[in-house]
């Protein structure tokens, strides 16, 4: 029996990254949206650090600040989760290379839900 | 071809400094990836302080403590250049994908402006803490 293929299923997957320029555009868009996030963010943040415990938990817990707040998490957080991932994927190979990708993931999007709960318990 | 050894040879991310000079563009290159794991370890420091400060008065001092000390200052100065550095690289290559700004001169221009801007801003943080 004949299998018939494409040329564009032949193709998939036989790249150094398995994963054809996917990985490549996420960079690309979260790149972009560091750029605008990030400076938002450090002001944000320099503003309202500083103070007694009330002054930090009444600034935090600003609706403003709080949204703020909460997607300077995902945006930061998943851009340099991807860059760690991209170190793993040179530095460390094999199965070593495989479970650090994993880990890395892992530790991550814990990272980003323990600090949106955080940031919607200081707000509500 | 077969006989070649294929296990020993020094990588090009090792290659720096025994076998190849330091140069603007791959320095500038390499601490894009340094600041964007230095950023993740400042996430970590970040969503601690923030997850203390949503449980109770007692749970924060026991962090933030440090975190409004001088060496939470330094280590905060220092996230500051590091996210700025790296949001300017990851601008350069955002600039490259769109086809511009590809030949050695510019790339190592944009490379002293990384360095050059995120250092500026740095000082100008520090200063306006040390005003206000």
């Amino acid at each position: 029996m004949e299998r018939y293929l494409t040329d564009r299923k032949r193709a998939t997957g036989m790249g150094s990254s398995h994963g054809g320029t996917k990985h490549h555009w996420q960079m690309l868009v979260s790149s972009m949206a560091l750029v605008i996030t990030a400076p938002i963010f450090m002001v944000t943040f320099a503003l309202g650090f500083q103070g007694s415990y009330e002054e930090v938990v009444a600034y935090f817990s600003h609706p403003v600040v709080a949204v703020i707040m909460a997607l300077s998490l995902i945006v930061i957080v998943r851009h340099v989760m991807n860059e760690a991932v991209e170190a793993a994927e040179d530095y460390v190979h094999g199965i070593k290379g495989q479970l650090t990708i994993v880990g890395i993931t892992w530790a991550s999007h814990i990272l980003i839900a323990i600090g949106l709960f955080a940031i919607a318990r200081m707000a509500l | 071809m077969a006989d070649v050894n294929r296990g020993n040879r020094p990588l090009s991310p090792f290659m720096i400094g025994p076998y190849y000079k330091p140069q603007m563009t791959s320095i500038s290159s390499i601490m894009v990836r340094i600041t964007g794991i230095a950023v993740l370890g400042l996430a970590v420091i970040i969503v601690a302080w923030l997850m203390l400060a949503s449980i109770s008065e007692q749970a924060f001092q026991a962090l933030n403590w440090i975190v409004q000390s001088w060496l939470g200052d330094l280590v905060l100065l220092g996230g500051v250049w590091a996210l700025t550095y790296h949001l300017l690289g990851r601008l350069r290559h955002v600039i490259w994908d769109f086809g511009y700004c590809w030949d050695v001169k510019t790339s190592e221009l944009m490379g002293k402006g990384m360095f050059g801007l995120a250092s500026v801003v740095t000082v100008a943080v520090a200063a306006a803490f040390l005003i206000f």
